[in-house]
């Protein structure tokens, strides 16, 4: 009966366009039954297999931005089938600029954790889960129906808690307890908030689950979206995570095994913050004006507070893990002050941490399978053992840092200055995030790599040629998008002019107007000699 | 030729590329030379690009060029563009940074013979030469930005060389952390104008109308923590001189000559947005600065401590100058000082591998007659440095005391603290001088000091004839030979001048020379002649350089680290403990009414019972209202 389902969605549209995205979600959905129905017998078919399906949905991901309109703000490759018809459930799915460049990072990163990360035992089910995740993922971040959204929503918590839980480190079971409770009963009053929504918004239209229609509708009272608009939040709030309500990060990026925790970094958090655009913004303007200045306030306190707790860590994935909560902290702050600038960074840099942050965690994870530790002070003079290795932290550790000319600066510095136009103070504090941010990572660098090796020390291989190859993308991103972030912003901006224009009709914010530069004629300054 | 510029920052950066690649491949020296190629060729093309610009219209605005390569960060109404500016202020940086850097990258081909690491040394280094041009000829705000961060990442790499080395790998830290201080300025001060101008790019923000005086001098301080920061002011000073911890050749290029320097560029290009108020606030840190390191290299024993502390005392001359509106003297002092101060630096370097890796001035003396070369051309530097005429420091320092003395509020006041500085400098650069070069031998026979190979001597001889004559290029006798004054004038809506009379300029100009004088005279009668007794010219309060660094040392491992720990803490304790309290008070909830569950029917059956009785009850009481 699945499978008759399958082939329906997938022919739906054949006669028009091939609904390119629906394969998307469903393509790593088939690798993983195909994985599963392969013999025991042949444990090192698994990930090959599985990455082949990632693989194709990563091409099929990329297609679409190939052919994805820069000057479209609305929703492309859209596809809807009916799904429950009489409650208006639709299997509604398209993309803009603001999902399309986490689908591109979603179709990458799976590939690439399953080939680079040996899950040592059991290689089946650990497969099957992450294709399942990369689906789930999609599915999230495609979804235009509010119910076939949530089912997304939920349906990757189950992959990601099989995965800490089974391939985890020393505490995994009360990691992966603590991450599912926390994050499911954050979502329980969304799925309140949804029902209501569309029980509330149906009027004499109809009910509908549909996004789009809901947030042209704007039908609930102030006070009814408001209590609405918080349900979401909490959800998303949880998720992202932010403070005071990420002490789940920790743990679960800790206990994680490395491809948990990339994709958890890169991708799922993600979902937290895409869910306040896509859902908070989108449907709920007016509220999310009246909330702003708590979200941003809290996105401010994540900045300093993560850093600061990051500082003391004594284990790198905690560390890095609470450089999460720093980071995403940014990206809240430029959700919550409605500028082009600080929406388009935040979009960037939801992509841009995606790519430090989980190349972090390939690369702590690459020394914990050397020395089976992830203790600061158990490590000293990599360097001098593992200088490559060394050289390619380094490039990471100063995108984190954010400095100019990597990826983690394009995005930071559009947030910041584009917060500072509607949110000064908040801006101004953020931004000493950037001084902690240096000083949490080159103190554990310097503890790590830095000083006199030990004889174990000593030992430590350096990187192998299969790893500098998982790592090249990574590197290769962080450098491209710290010089060249252009195409991304061209394709990410008519969908946050968009938004922005939404928010300015449904609300009193009214986005402040840039002061005009006065127009210097280049020509006659710089001569006539071109 | 001006159209050449993209190339001035791209042939350190194909060095960089090359070394990156193949630099293990290539080992010792071919790295190197492929290194100094790179940095003299764009030194090269920078002269072109120089001629080029000479040869364009003073006025009209012709000397002002703008290369745009890509649209870097286009969000909305804000552009930025990866641009360069070619104008008289960017070139004249230019040529010092990459002349001076090339003789710097010659130099450590022989400074860094026989090091494991050599070919990831002149990577280091290329990097830098290339963020440094980043920096210079970035035709915005950010694209600054970029080489100023280059420049601080760069410079942690290098100061933490010797990474094996606590001392080092601390330093280098030390400096990126207090640096990003600055950086905070700078990202603030640049949002600011953004949200003032609409523009972050130099020839828009020059051309725009003033901000309202609150947020200039929002901004001008902004811009001056930035600076403070990259160039060592008060407070933010204490980075440069652990940064000493680098390989010499390091602190000549990054620490003296070129990236210090960069705070002082940004003030000069950003000089149309400074207000009066932040001014003077510039010229009191500067004039405090120069005071406060004078005292401290007074007492220094570390041979590059001194020069380490001289050079944070000249930095304050230029935001003195600044400070006093005379933009023209800090950027002159700014090329003087390169000359001499990377002279200097290079030349304790000669003699720190020629003693053995020795940095203690109280374990050498007498090395004149080994060293011939490098005493000769560190004299020179001395000479400079001391204010002596007509050596290149005396034009420059002296043209920014009489700017002090002409400040309009305090000018008085500044010119004699910058006094008083003059003459401390030619004290300790003398005592510096006679405690390495002259009086008796304080080393072992084993020491065996010699002098240094051609690659090390000869930019010594270049430098040293450039710290001569260097004045020359601008000279106040004559109006007509104040050549870079008259250069760097278009770069200046309002263009400084000076008021004071030949009379007082003279007088002013004898009175610094009688203060460089008395300097070296005291310092002769004291460590060469021993007239003095020198039992308490070296007090522990300035050795330690009046306690600034250790205190902020404790503040930080102290209050600091607890504070931070107290954070963790409650993050552990308290925001991770509420989530497992709820956890754990849901489990005894469930336990508390799991007898419920008995699992008897009979148990069961009775709840039913009453349930249905409630139920009952219930429909009847609302049917008998």
């Amino acid at each position: 009966m699945g499978a008759v389902a399958v082939i329906e969605l997938l022919a739906s549209q054949s006669a028009s366009s091939f609904p390119v995205l629906n394969a998307i979600i469903l393509v790593p959905v088939l690798g993983a039954l195909v994985v599963v129905l392969l013999p025991n017998s042949r444990p090192e078919m698994m990930r090959p297999v599985g990455a082949v399906f990632a693989s194709i949905a990563a091409a099929m991901s990329l297609y679409v931005m190939a052919q994805f309109s820069s000057h479209d703000a609305g929703f492309q490759f859209e596809s809807i089938q009916s799904w429950i018809p009489a409650l208006g459930i639709n299997w509604h799915v398209g993309i803009d600029g603001i999902s399309l460049w986490l689908v591109v990072l979603t179709g990458l990163i799976t590939p690439i954790v399953l080939l680079a990360v040996d899950p040592h035992h059991e290689p089946k089910s650990y497969t099957a889960w992450l294709l399942l995740l990369q689906a789930g993922s999609f599915g999230a971040f495609l979804a235009l129906d509010l119910f076939l959204f949530f089912v997304m929503f939920e349906i990757v918590l189950v992959p990601m808690y099989m995965l800490i839980g089974g391939w985890g480190y020393e505490d995994r079971r009360y990691a992966a307890t603590k991450f599912f409770i926390y994050t499911m009963a954050g979502s329980a009053l969304m799925l309140v908030a949804i029902v209501s929504v569309a029980t509330l918004s149906a009027g004499e239209q109809g009910i509908t689950f549909d996004v789009v229609e809901l947030a042209q509708r704007q039908a609930l009272s102030t006070n009814t979206a408001r209590l609405c608009f918080l349900a979401f939040a909490l959800a998303f709030v949880i998720k992202v995570p932010i403070f005071p309500m990420h002490t789940w990060l920790p743990d679960a990026h800790t206990q994680a095994p490395t491809a948990g925790s990339v994709v958890l970094a890169a991708v799922m958090l993600k979902l937290g913050t895409y869910g306040l655009l896509r859902f908070g913004l989108y449907l709920f303007p007016e509220a999310s004006v009246w909330s702003a200045p708590t979200l941003a306030t809290l996105g401010v306190i994540g900045v300093i507070y993560g850093a600061i707790v990051a500082t003391m860590q004594k284990d790198l994935k905690r560390l890095v893990a609470y450089s999460s909560v720093a980071h995403m902290g940014f990206i809240v702050l430029g959700i919550f002050a409605f500028t082009t600038q600080s929406l388009e960074g935040g979009i960037l840099q939801m992509v841009n941490h995606g790519l430090s942050t989980g190349a972090l965690f390939l690369l702590v994870g690459m020394l914990y399978e050397r020395r089976k530790t992830r203790a600061i002070e158990e490590l000293s003079g990599i360097q001098s053992a593992a200088p490559i290795f060394a050289g390619f932290f380094t490039i990471v550790m100063l995108s984190s840092i954010g400095v100019p000319g990597l990826n983690g600066f394009v995005g930071e510095f559009l947030v910041l200055i584009g917060s500072y136009e509607t949110r000064r103070w908040w801006t101004i504090i953020a931004a000493t995030g950037v001084i902690l941010a240096a000083l949490y990572l080159l103190w554990a660098y310097q503890r790590v790599f830095h000083g006199e090796p030990t004889a174990t020390d000593e030992a430590t291989p350096d990187l192998t040629l299969r790893e500098g190859l998982t790592l090249a993308p990574f590197i290769a991103g962080i450098i491209f998008l710290g010089i060249y972030p252009k195409p991304l912003l061209d394709r990410i901006e008519p969908a946050v002019d968009g938004l922005i224009a939404h928010i300015e009709n449904h609300s009193d914010y009214e986005r402040p107007s840039p002061a005009a530069p006065v127009i210097v004629d280049h020509n006659q300054l710089s001569g006539d000699d071109h | 030729m001006v159209e050449l510029v993209w190339l001035i920052p791209a042939l350190p950066l194909i060095g960089f590329v090359v070394l990156l690649l193949a630099g293990k491949l290539l080992g010792e020296p071919r790295a190197g030379w492929i290194a100094t190629t790179a940095a003299g060729a764009s030194f090269l093309v920078t002269l072109m690009v120089f001629v080029g610009l000479l040869g364009r219209d003073s006025h009209s605005g012709e000397r002002s060029y703008e290369l745009i390569l890509f649209e870097w960060l286009p969000s909305g109404s804000l552009q930025v563009e990866a641009g360069f500016l070619v104008d008289p202020l960017s070139v004249t940086m230019a040529l010092f940074v990459t002349g001076v850097g090339a003789l710097i990258h010659l130099y450590s081909v022989g400074y860094m013979h026989g090091d494991p690491k050599y070919s990831k040394f002149f990577l280091y280094l290329n990097l830098f030469l290339f963020s440094m041009l980043m920096l210079v000829f970035g035709n915005n705000l950010v694209v600054t930005f970029l080489g100023w961060e280059g420049v601080g990442a760069c410079s942690y790499l290098l100061i933490s060389f010797w990474h094996h080395r606590d001392s080092a790998a601390t330093a280098g830290k030390k400096a990126f952390v207090t640096n990003r201080v600055g950086d905070w300025g700078f990202l603030v001060a640049t949002f600011a104008i953004w949200s003032a101008l609409g523009t972050v790019t130099y020839t828009e923000i020059a051309s725009s109308p003033a901000m309202t005086a609150a947020t200039g001098t929002a901004v001008s301080l902004l811009l001056f923590v930035a600076a403070a920061g990259k160039s060592a002011q008060l407070p933010l000073y204490v980075w440069l001189p652990d940064a000493m911890e680098g390989p010499t050749p390091v602190s000549a290029m990054v620490h003296a000559a070129t990236m210090v320097t960069s705070g002082v560029y940004l003030l000069v290009r950003m000089n149309n947005v400074l207000t009066d108020d932040a001014l003077i606030v510039i010229a009191v840190v500067g004039a405090a600065t120069a005071l406060f390191a004078a005292l401290c290299a007074v007492a220094q024993h570390d041979i590059k401590k001194v020069l380490a502390y001289s050079t944070i005392s000249q930095l304050g001359f230029m935001f003195l100058a600044i400070g006093s509106g005379a933009y023209v003297a800090a950027i002159f002092h700014v090329i003087t000082h390169s000359f001499f101060k990377a002279l200097l630096f290079l030349g304790s370097g000669s003699v720190i591998h020629g003693m053995g890796d020795e940095q203690d001035m109280r374990k050498m003396g007498a090395l004149r007659l080994a060293m011939p070369i490098t005493a000769a051309t560190f004299i020179v530097g001395w000479l400079a440095i001391a204010g002596v005429p007509p050596f290149a420091g005396f034009w420059s320092k002296d043209e920014i005391l009489l700017a002090a003395w002409e400040q309009k509020n305090i000018g008085p006041l500044l010119w004699v603290i910058g006094l008083i500085t003059a003459l401390l400098t030619a004290y300790y650069m003398s005592r510096q001088v006679i405690l390495v070069f002259f009086g008796d031998q304080r080393w072992d026979e084993d020491a065996h000091p010699h002098e240094s190979s051609w690659t090390m001597t000869i930019p010594l001889c270049v430098l040293a004839g450039a710290a001569i004559v260097g004045g020359a290029i601008n000279l106040p006798l004559v109006k007509d030979w104040l050549v870079l004054e008259h250069f760097l004038e278009p770069i200046f809506n309002d263009p400084h001048h000076f008021s004071s009379g030949t009379i007082t300029k003279v007088a002013l100009a004898v009175i610094s020379v009688c203060a460089a004088v008395a300097g070296i005279s005291l310092a002769v009668l004291s460590w060469l002649t021993r007239q003095i007794s020198t039992d308490r010219l070296e007090p522990d309060f300035l050795e330690n350089a009046m306690y600034v660094d250790s205190t902020y040392a404790r503040v930080v491992d102290g209050i600091g680290t607890s504070s931070f720990q107290g954070a963790a803490d409650i993050d552990k304790r308290f925001v991770d403990g509420t989530v497992n309290t709820v956890g754990k008070l849901t489990m005894r909830l469930g336990r508390l009414i799991r007898p419920a569950q008995s699992g008897y029917i009979r148990n069961y059956a009775v709840g039913v019972a009453l349930g249905a009785l409630v139920i009952v009850a219930f429909l009847t009481w609302g049917l008998l209202l």
